[in-house]
């Protein structure tokens, strides 16, 4: 049976987007066939993320509507065999959702698939309540400031109230903290909320710390997933997010300051 | 989301009571006749309760009444205040038995009950404890209100809303094991962040109502 994970925050500008394609290429690229859907509809930014935007043809919403089947719509990714987008619509928008619509694709994915990554929209409306509702495991990303911690605290209490598991009185919705764009040196001047303190506002396992890096930025507008970026570190720290994702167990990575070396601190960094 | 065809509401209705204070269906008939009379149009198929409560013998006609009135086009919905036979007979004809509003508010005080959630309760969730206590094992989260006609004890961090007395309680009170509220409130009487810092909240307190001001103490919870 497959496994539905959405990544979700509330907050918009969070690396939603980022952390869908780097945790499905991941699982992806450890023998794991995976999709990842968009669910920003009317605001689609996964295919460009993934580099696969030249090659939409068909999307989730045609899908749903019955005007088009799913291998038509499943975009096969260039890098890793074992991974598929199915985009959004662009020119729709998100009332195009619909419960069963959504809950019929899913069924029908999960035949084929391990792992059903769902990109959630920011809100907390229609979009980003399709995006968790069928969801076994929920990857809440979160930014080191409080107006993100807030409203990952608001999703978390719609994941415990209006999923399908919830509604259906089943076993929890598994939740896991992934901390993005994570500054240590700004944590020590007190400017950034530390990962202790986030944790223990959102009081949910840690899944990842990710630092902010320039690789983010500058795999997205490539349209690589930062995860196949290896030498970076934000790459390193998705990589270890997915061996945690998988029941690994990995100290963090990234948290502390690294101290810098006589030599930078002559010529700067 | 599929919309249930149907849904039980509950909801009140004002409706016409008649008393009828004879057994005699023949004067009973001449005297609504001439009530009718003033104003026919706005009797027209009205639903009316009968108010039996004049009425003690248990012999009275009452399928002789609801034939008069349902060939003057009224309607009976239900009889009220009559014998218990009255009331075998009504059901045995198919009315309903209504109790009136006075009568039902007699009914004995609800007991106190206490709501236990063992969770964390998360920004934009709210809870009330109707009637009685609140026990949260777990934290209060910004934006999350926590509401309790009782006391509420919080064995986490109070960081949103608790309201506690909130039918008016002043005897309430709000514990936590520690507190960062947006709001405290009891029976009405309320204090903010600011209000908490300026009293000198300890971080693990007990909040209650002195007179008409709040005061909190600090307990080694």
């Amino acid at each position: 049976m497959a496994q539905i994970i959405v990544v979700t925050s509330g907050k918009g500008g969070v690396g939603k987007t980022t952390t869908s394609a780097a945790i499905a290429t991941g699982l992806a690229l450890k023998g794991h066939k995976t999709v990842v859907i968009d669910f920003d509809i009317g605001l689609r930014n996964l295919d460009l993320i993934m580099g696969c935007e030249r090659r939409v043809v068909y999307d989730f919403v045609n899908v749903i509507n019955g005007e088009a089947n799913l291998n038509q719509a499943l975009i096969k990714d260039k890098r890793c065999p074992k991974l598929f987008v199915l985009p959004a619509s662009q020119t729709r928008d998100k009332d195009a959702l619909t419960k069963e619509g959504v809950g019929t694709v899913l069924n029908n994915l999960a035949k084929d698939f391990e792992y059903i990554i769902c990109d959630s929209p920011a809100g907390i409306e229609t979009g980003a309540m399709m995006a968790l509702y069928f969801a076994d495991v929920a990857i809440v990303t979160t930014n080191p400031e409080v107006s993100s911690v807030r409203d990952s605290d608001r999703i978390l209490g719609m994941l415990q109230s209006k999923s399908k598991r919830a509604e259906e009185g089943l076993e929890p919705v598994i939740e896991y903290l992934l901390l993005t764009r994570y500054c240590p040196a700004r944590v020590t001047t007190g400017e950034m909320l530390s990962v202790e303190d986030v944790e223990e506002i959102l009081a949910i396992p840690l899944l990842g710390v990710i630092p902010e890096s320039q690789a983010v930025l500058k795999a997205s507008n490539s349209g690589v997933p930062v995860i196949i970026d290896t030498e970076s570190d934000a790459g390193m720290a998705y990589s270890d997010a997915v061996d945690r994702l998988l029941g690994e167990e990995l100290p963090f990575r990234f948290i502390m300051e690294e101290k810098k070396g006589f030599l930078k601190r002559i010529f700067g960094s | 989301m599929q919309t249930p065809s149907l849904e039980l509401k509950g909801s009140s209705f004002t409706l016409s009571v008649l008393h009828i204070n004879s057994q005699d269906m023949a004067v009973i008939t001449a005297e609504l006749d001439s009530k009718l009379a003033i104003a026919p149009q706005f009797f027209l198929g009205a639903p009316l309760v009968v108010n039996l409560s004049t009425i003690k013998a248990s012999n009275f006609d009452l399928l002789g009444l609801k034939d008069i009135l349902t060939s003057r086009q009224l309607i009976i919905v239900g009889i009220t205040s009559a014998l218990p036979e009255i009331n075998a007979m009504a059901k045995s004809i198919g009315l309903a038995i209504i109790k009136s509003g006075k009568a039902a508010s007699n009914q004995p005080q609800m007991p106190k009950t206490t709501k236990i959630v063992k969770q964390n309760i998360r920004s934009g969730q709210q809870i009330y404890a109707k009637n009685g206590d609140l026990i949260v094992i777990g934290a209060v989260g910004n934006g999350a209100e926590v509401i309790a006609d009782g006391s509420i004890h919080i064995y986490g961090t109070l960081r949103g809303k608790a309201m506690a007395g909130a039918a008016g309680d002043k005897n309430a009170v709000i514990m936590a094991q520690k507190i960062e509220a947006e709001l405290v409130s009891i029976a009405g009487q309320y204090w903010l962040t600011e209000n908490l810092q300026q009293n000198g909240a300890a971080p693990s307190g007990c909040i209650r109502l002195e007179g008409e001001s709040l005061t909190v103490e600090s307990l080694p919870l």
